[in-house]
């Protein structure tokens, strides 16, 4: 019999205390790291730097010539928005050309029903109904659901980023000419874009709490590595 | 049939060939046009046909004709008598009753294809049309039966363009724009509570100078004068720029003229030439009177949140909430719950490495048995 594809293994209770192992496999490559990070930094500053611009800092006084705080708080907005843009597009083009864990992030298998039974697995992990996870090399169900709705988020970021950009840069810029559409979608008042840009901040933040919270749990108490991981590229596997 | 062209109406109102020549560079001018446009302008000054326009009024308060009889480069005078033929707008012509009526169904026979339509307001549709009945009969009725044979529209104000305070929420009479009634015809769309005289007035001329309508943008709107934002050539910009803002109506920095975004200006959300022409003849504008823009000339201004707030409430997640309200909430709850799942995972975890190590203990006091 063809045996039963699965994407996780190993759910059952830890082995022996005498007979400890450490397996580990590579899973995330340089570039994959390497973006990661970066996009972590570039989100940090994105949403530091769009809180501000939505809701300034309290003013300066003095001539306006000696200031420049506003300016160049939209300055890093818009540096690490290209930072966050080309770094996607760049993470897109090596989930073609990197290994089978870098698609990960695009492609959830909603089609197989394998999938949604460790999905709801996963789930009952998470809410202390199951006693130990599977482990995974690469994202458990819940977590690769996790990143494309952040992928997801990023690109409507992206997108009505832009827009909002193209504005300031003028109605013959590239960016308006790219993504000005955008702006008529949403009924033509870029105010209303603003607001759902505001909210993409928020959903990001969001995402960024549950991320680093599902890591450092994960790390500690499903047996596998998960921090370290993003650094050296290995998952390691404490059996 | 032989009409007459502007030239010739300017000549027999006295105007002469110097004057004629000067109010073309001056046209040039107004519209953003260089030196060579002026021979062009003049031409076409000369030689077309003066094209009648009909202006109809539909749900509007005439805010839009108040401000463009104050326009004054082109003065509406000249605009009006010379360059145009307004041949019926029931709110400022001479005719009243049946021989008004009797004009507008002269004009669209005789000028078949040929006429302007500027619509000030807009068509209410429910009941009918029966929320609006200049004459007797239902304005969308009106609006469709003279637009037919039109050769373009112009939609004067917010209005006309995308609805204004009658078309805000609740909409009780779904009062329309323009552009979803006739969709068959080339729209213009001059928005703004109301548009500057200046900008309604160069649009006419920018029509009749050149028989085409000016280049419009993704809405509709002409590139010349929407092409930009209040706040891109905005005199307090460099106060946006600099961080400094006005915190209160009545602080040091309100005196001093510093950046209004923080009250809720719209300026850098509003497509128009306010920050540019100004208005009253290049007097003031809202926020050299030390008001933010309230975006006027933008679609559903009424409906986008409050005047004095940046980030506006979205009424879908209830009644004043905002981004930040929602985020916070949200953020607030996600880190709570983080907190509450993170001190279970650990009493569960500790529970459960007691447990295994007993078990596993068991079974090594049975395999040792």
């Amino acid at each position: 019999m063809k045996p039963l594809k699965t994407y996780g293994f190993d759910n059952d209770i830890p082995a022996e205390l005498g007979g400890r192992r450490t397996t580990a496999v590579y899973v995330y490559q340089a570039p994959v790291r390497i973006w990661h990070w970066l996009t972590a930094i570039s989100v940090m500053v994105l949403a530091i730097t769009g809180f501000f611009i939505g809701k300034p800092l309290p003013t300066l006084s003095g001539e306006a010539s000696a200031h420049f705080l506003m300016g160049y708080i939209r300055f890093a907005h818009f540096a690490a928005a290209y930072v966050l843009a080309v770094g996607l597009i760049f993470r897109i083009y090596w989930a073609i050309v990197g290994n089978a864990y870098s698609r990960e992030l695009f492609i959830v298998p909603v089609w197989d029903p394998q999938w949604w039974r460790e999905f709801f697995y996963e789930v009952r992990w998470y809410m202390f109904m199951v006693r130990y996870p599977k482990k995974y090399v690469g994202h458990n169900p819940v977590g690769q659901f996790a990143m494309f709705c952040f992928f997801l988020c990023a690109v409507g970021m992206i997108l009505s980023g832009f827009a909002l950009y193209g504005e300031g840069l003028g109605e013959q810029s590239w960016a308006y000419r790219m993504f000005g559409w955008v702006i008529s979608l949403v009924g033509g008042n870029s105010m209303t874009l603003h607001g759902l840009h505001r909210l993409g901040m928020w959903f990001t933040i969001l995402f960024v709490m549950l991320h680093i919270y599902a890591a450092i749990r994960e790390d500690i108490m499903s047996k596998q590595s998960m921090i370290s991981t993003m650094v050296s590229g290995f998952r390691m596997f404490k059996s | 049939m032989q009409m007459e062209s502007f030239y010739d109406v300017m000549r027999s109102q006295g105007v002469s060939r110097r004057s004629f020549l000067k109010f073309c560079s001056l046209t040039a001018t107004s519209m953003g046009l260089g030196a060579g446009f002026v021979p062009q302008i003049a031409h076409a000054l000369e030689n077309q046909p003066r094209t009648p326009v009909i202006w109809l009024h539909g749900l509007e308060c005439t805010c839009c004709s108040e401000s463009f009889i104050r326009s004054a480069h082109p003065l509406a005078k000249d605009a009006i008598l010379s360059m145009i033929s307004l041949d019926y707008d029931d709110t400022i012509m001479a005719a009243a009753g049946h021989q008004a009526e009797a004009i507008l169904d002269e004009i669209t026979t005789k000028y078949k294809g040929n006429y302007i339509v500027a619509v000030e307001g807009n068509p209410p549709l429910n009941e009918d049309g029966m929320f609006c009945m200049p004459g007797g009969e239902p304005f969308v009725e009106k609006l469709k039966r003279v637009s037919k044979d039109a050769s373009a529209i112009i939609a004067w104000g917010a209005c006309a363009s995308w609805g204004c305070v009658q078309a805000a929420k609740p909409n009780p009479t779904r009062a329309t724009p323009v552009a979803d009634v006739i969709t068959d015809k080339p729209i213009i769309k001059v928005p703004g509570c109301p548009p500057i005289p200046e900008v309604m007035a160069a649009v006419i001329t920018y029509m009749v100078t050149f028989g085409r309508i000016p280049p419009l943008d993704r809405q509709g709107r002409p590139k010349m004068f929407y092409g930009q934002r209040i706040h891109d050539k905005c005199y307090r910009r460099p106060h946006f720029d600099a961080g400094q803002f006005v915190e209160d109506w009545d602080d040091e920095g309100a005196r001093k003229g510093y950046c209004l975004y923080k009250m809720g200006c719209k300026g850098p959300t509003t497509y128009n030439a306010c920050s540019t022409v100004r208005w009253n003849d290049g007097v003031s504008f809202p926020i050299q009177s030390g008001h933010g823009c309230i975006g006027c000339s933008e679609n559903g201004f009424w409906d986008k949140g409050s005047f004095y707030d940046r980030v506006v409430d979205i009424n879908q997640f209830g009644i004043e909430s905002n981004a930040d309200k929602i985020g916070l909430t949200v953020a607030g709850a996600a880190g709570a719950a983080i907190v509450a799942h993170a001190a279970v995972s650990a009493i569960k975890s500790t529970a459960l490495k007691r447990q295994d190590l007993k078990s596993l203990n068991d079974v090594q006091r049975e395999e040792t048995r």
